[in-house]
């Protein structure tokens, strides 16, 4: 039976210091409002698993949630580095962080052997590349029947999967739109799961017999969270914050601004998103 | 006209894809070059981002490899699975257009790390999608600034293998695309020799020198026997370029319903 719970509360239960995480969510609908409650509830100790760690897990290593990181591309898009990310992996602050380093091809093949209830992926890739070298959970099998070399990965099957999503009815049922991801696999692949929604309503208003839809049953906890993705986004509800993520680069490039924003905009704003309903909203 | 050495780069990369490409475009210069050439030469272009966005025809640049703007202007949106699985290691893209930190002689792409892994001196993004796209697309654009720190004669991390130790290394990694068949940068256009697959350049943009050219490579660079000069970018190009970058500022300014907001 899915719970429908406070943000505060649905955080508190599905999340336990040392449980390996995923938010997920691919530039679009990424879950910032959950990760904030995992901040300020003061998580430890998490491996953190997303394709792109985005500023969400910038925030979150930058305060000491994270001892691991499993990731393929850790930069802010089209405007840089993730300062926060940078400084706990080339300097160890606030904590050191381990990583897990892959592609973008082996991660989503992973979440969707999690799905599938398979130990590993199996994939054509990996050729040539250093990543090899550097992290042992990248492996070659020989395809039975062809010989040909492929690459194989461990499924990713997360304790917990955070995503957000545009609604969800009063049954629990969720609709997602728009730039999809991974977060279905994610979701499926987990041993729990959290959606926030931008609206819990009567009529799921599924918009085609084919749109990506998560039954209740699939569904642990569902918390209602108005502009829980800014400063990403919520396709049909509003837009990407670009000039935020323009301007994260400056608040997280110094730790103590960093800390400052931290302060006002997350652990003394409890319950609500960082910042007012966002513009188109 | 007046341009800029960045205008020229980006000319330069964007005459280079055909009206039927089917293109995977990274985010950043690629990308300008791949929207430039569905603005000029080649409406019909087929643009793919790996989030999973087939056919996006945006009518400003993405920050973002996701933005709204992608999925609201493209023919459909798949997960980033079935982009990774079905459309690109499935052999469906002609052209994977990638940037990087650095490149070397035989094309190989480190975005990765600058120094040892462990004890990084710069840590960089990572590969995203540039790992599988490096082998799995008919064949690679490359698009950098030129300097010898970017252009250097051996990466520190192989994240994308171009063409490895050079010759046929490819082939023994198991690859049989081309790989980089084209390097463009702010002073020239380079291709690999047909044999040792050495990065040589072919074509000096308009008011480059050979010397400048040597000066910002990191290795002995060599030029082709018959080097080309680029033709400088025609009118229509520079105002479909600035018209877009103008487009693309003003809407990155602030959040606004771009993307089929109801």
């Amino acid at each position: 039976m899915v719970a429908f719970l406070s943000l505060r509360e649905a955080v508190a239960e599905l999340i336990h210091d040392g449980d390996t995480v995923a938010m997920e969510g691919f530039t679009h609908l990424i879950p910032f409002a959950a990760g904030h409650e995992v901040i300020r509830q003061g998580k430890r100790d998490l491996t953190l698993v997303r394709m792109t760690p985005d500023l969400i897990y910038d925030q979150m290593i930058g305060m000491g949630c994270a001892r691991k990181l499993v990731f393929s591309w850790g930069g802010n898009p089209g405007v840089g580095s993730l300062h926060r990310l940078r400084d706990a992996v080339e300097r160890g602050w606030p904590v050191p962080l381990a990583l897990e380093e892959h592609s973008h091809a082996a991660m989503a093949n992973a979440y969707a052997a999690g799905a599938s209830g398979l130990p590993c992926a199996i994939f054509r890739g990996y050729q040539g590349t250093d990543l090899t070298q550097v992290n042992p959970n990248i492996r070659f099998i020989e395809c039975p029947f062809t010989g040909e070399r492929l690459a194989a990965v461990p499924a990713i099957r997360p304790d917990v999967a955070v995503i957000h999503a545009q609604r969800a009815d009063r049954q629990g049922n969720v609709l997602i739109e728009g730039i999809v991801g991974v977060q279905k696999e994610a979701v499926l692949a987990a041993r729990r799961s959290l959606v926030t929604v931008e609206e819990i309503v009567d009529d799921l208003r599924v918009p085609s017999p084919n749109a990506v839809v998560l039954p209740h049953w699939t569904i642990t906890a569902i918390a209602e969270v108005p502009g829980g993705a800014w400063p990403s986004y919520a396709h049909g509800y509003y837009t990407r914050d670009n000039a935020f993520y323009t301007a994260w680069d400056g608040i997280a490039r110094d730790r103590d601004t960093f800390l400052a924003w931290m302060r006002e905009h997350v652990l003394d704003a409890p319950h609500r998103p960082a910042v007012a309903r966002p513009v188109g909203a | 006209m007046e341009y800029s050495a960045t205008e020229m780069m980006t000319v330069a990369a964007a005459r280079a894809l055909k009206d039927d490409d089917v293109c995977f475009v990274g985010i950043g210069l690629p990308s300008a070059a791949c929207n430039l050439a569905r603005l000029t030469h080649a409406p019909n272009l087929t643009l793919i981002y790996e989030s999973g966005t087939i056919g996006a025809r945006p009518d400003v640049l993405p920050l973002s490899i996701g933005d709204g703007e992608l999925c609201a202007t493209a023919l459909t949106t798949v997960s980033v699975p079935e982009m990774f699985r079905y459309w690109l290691q499935g052999g469906r893209i002609s052209v994977g257009f990638l940037g990087g930190a650095q490149v070397d002689r035989f094309g190989n792409i480190n975005s990765t790390v600058i120094g040892p892994y462990d004890r990084p001196k710069v840590r960089l993004p990572g590969a995203g999608g540039a790992t599988e796209i490096a082998t799995q697309c008919e064949q690679i654009f490359i698009i950098m600034r030129h300097s010898p720190r970017a252009f250097v004669p051996r990466v520190d991390f192989i994240t994308s293998l171009g063409h490895g130790t050079g010759g046929d290394d490819r082939r023994r990694h198991g690859v049989g695309t081309l790989g980089p068949t084209l390097v463009v940068t702010d002073l020239c256009v380079m291709r690999p020799d047909p044999e040792t697959k050495e990065l040589t350049v072919v074509s000096l943009h308009e008011g480059v020198t050979r010397e400048q050219v040597i000066e910002q490579t990191g290795w002995p660079v060599r030029f082709a026997a018959e080097l080309e000069r680029t033709p400088p970018p025609t009118a229509t190009e520079l105002d479909a370029l600035r018209e877009l970058q103008a487009r693309t500022a003003r809407a990155h300014a602030r959040p606004e319903a771009r993307d089929g907001g109801r």
